[in-house]
């Protein structure tokens, strides 16, 4: 009992920590600041680009992971959990070695059609995506896993067809976990910072995202980088609050 | 389970809120210094105690324990190879660095960080550090740089003088406005009279230099010793006396250091004619 007091102390401590050293009285003057305002407007742009782009590849990997065995199916699930517990940074450093301005691929984007993704928003995007793409994933997967196959089977025995069984007997059921699972990528993809930096730089309004302003301000303004954590506490736990039914009590 | 949950959350903002009621900087300077000072001082314990077997050979300086040295990203190179040669003069002795942007450092001391000697690559981020009283004695300048600009092999970008940077086609990389280099070079375009378009503000000068050199970035403000040291991996294109700044760098010993004897030796070593002949190989001018 003694440890667990501990380990909640451990966990909520710093943020007391934060609150103690924000300059509440000057909290209205760097919330205004511009830096401030193109970095919060930059990430929540950014984090629900990725999210819907999370969303379009996840789902159907999802499915094709719980629903289809295919040779080597393990390894490819090992494969796209990678990111989850792959340090951000070096996610970066594969970024740019692939998609980057010298790689095959992005000197190939960039002559034929003038894309550089590298230092660009929807290099941001991709960034995010690489990392958060698998908790969105994952949570789907769970859920396709564990759910009564039975419905399904007796719907396609009615003679509804595959495309009917999915819109109407398994995305409604999935979709609590589509939607948790929407949640986790998107406030992953806000909270990205290593393979963002390595990926794109830092450039306000372009590139600069939230976690990417705490870390420059913490060089020229700690009162500010104080603030913009807070902010970004505040956000988290508006994020929990609102998963508490579903992802908390799953796990 | 879920109700828990919500109560432990409402718990920590509570928390946040009293926290935030509650909050004096005294109380919390004074605590964070005690942590870090002992933190230093079993440090050195550690490494004197594992040592001392050692101890019989007579080392001419006499210093020993582990110097921890924060320097400048610019001074990698040149303290590392200085690092080595004090631990060969000294053989109880071990250096370790920590290199990073000038502001980032300054900022780390002043947040207590456990450091003996400090080396930036302004004078005004120690000026800081004086202000803050953080500092044993005064702060000596021992070598100045100038600024360059670095281009990948090739140059790919075709750039020849600042003026390119003002170029949207072109990906221009500075350094973060806080950071020394950073701030050098907008004075440079200033008086170049350029306003850049800039794709990239990065942490250090290093961490620049190195986007310039995997092709990432067409063309980067940097000091004159980063090209030298880039070897082929990049391309110096020099910058006008008349546009060009003159970077000045001062070392010191940090107030709390823990083990001061070893930050004057290091100190000695740097502005020693050994430190200035691998300062000025390294591409360094001498302070004046």
């Amino acid at each position: 009992m003694p440890a667990a007091l501990v380990a909640v102390a451990f966990l909520v401590l710093p943020l007391v920590g934060l609150g103690q050293r924000a300059p509440w009285s000057d909290l209205g003057d760097v919330l205004r600041a511009p830096e401030v305002g193109d970095a919060l407007r930059l990430s929540l742009l950014t984090s629900t680009f990725s999210t819907l782009l999370c969303l379009v590849l996840g789902v159907p990997l999802a499915w094709l992971l719980a629903r289809s065995p295919f040779p080597g199916r393990s390894l490819v699930r090992a494969l796209v959990t990678l990111p989850m517990v792959l340090p951000p940074v070096v996610g970066g450093a594969a970024l740019l070695y692939t998609l980057g301005r010298r790689s095959p691929i992005g000197s190939w984007l960039e002559d034929t059609f003038d894309v550089r993704l590298a230092f660009s928003t929807p290099g941001v995007v991709l960034a995010q995506s690489f990392v958060a793409l698998p908790f969105l994933v994952i949570t789907v997967q769970g859920a396709l896993e564990a759910g009564d196959r039975g419905l399904e089977e007796a719907a396609t025995t009615l003679g509804a067809g595959r495309w009917t069984v999915l819109r109407r007997v398994t995305l409604p059921r999935i979709a609590p976990s589509v939607a948790a699972g929407a949640v986790l990528a998107w406030a992953r993809a806000l909270g990205e910072f290593g393979a963002t930096i390595t990926f794109n730089g830092s450039f306000q309004g372009r590139t600069q995202t939230m976690p990417l302003a705490v870390y420059q301000a913490l060089n020229r303004d700690p009162g500010a980088a104080v603030v913009l954590s807070l902010l970004l506490v505040a956000v988290s736990l508006v994020v929990l609050v609102a998963l508490r039914g579903r992802w908390t009590t799953q796990l | 389970m879920g109700k828990n949950r919500l109560l432990l959350i409402l718990l920590a903002i509570l928390l946040l809120l009293v926290g935030a009621a509650c909050g004096d900087d005294d109380g919390d300077d004074a605590s964070g210094d005690e942590t870090t000072t002992t933190a230093a001082d079993d440090s050195t314990e550690a490494t004197e105690a594992t040592e001392s077997t050692e101890a019989t050979e007579p080392a001419t300086e006499g210093v020993e324990g582990t110097v921890t040295v924060f320097a400048a990203a610019s001074l990698t190179d040149v303290f590392e190879e200085l690092g080595t040669a004090f631990e060969e003069a000294n053989p109880d002795a071990t250096v370790e660095f920590s290199f990073g942007p000038s502001s980032g450092l300054v900022t780390q001391i002043t947040e207590g960080a456990p450091t003996d000697v400090i080396a930036t690559a302004a004078t005004s981020n120690m000026e800081d550090l004086v202000e803050a009283d953080a500092l044993d004695g005064e702060p000596t300048d021992f070598a100045t740089n100038s600024l360059e600009l670095a281009v990948p092999t090739g140059n790919p970008g075709e750039v020849d003088g600042l003026d390119d940077l003002a170029n949207e086609d072109l990906v221009v990389g500075l350094c973060n406005e806080e950071v020394p280099c950073g701030r050098f070079a907008r004075e440079a375009l200033e008086a170049a009279g350029v306003t850049p378009s800039i794709d990239t503000n990065e942490e250090d000068v290093r961490a620049l230099l190195t986007k310039v050199e995997v092709g990432e970035v067409d063309v980067g403000v940097v000091y004159r010793t980063d090209v030298l040291a880039a070897g082929d991996a990049v391309e110096g294109i020099e910058i006008p006396d008349d546009q060009n700044v003159v970077a000045t760098y001062p070392i010191a010993t940090v107030g709390e250091a823990a083990n001061a004897e070893g930050a004057m030796a290091f100190i000695e070593l740097v502005l020693s004619e050994e430190g200035q002949v691998a300062l000025a190989d390294a591409g360094f001018e001498p302070a004046s």
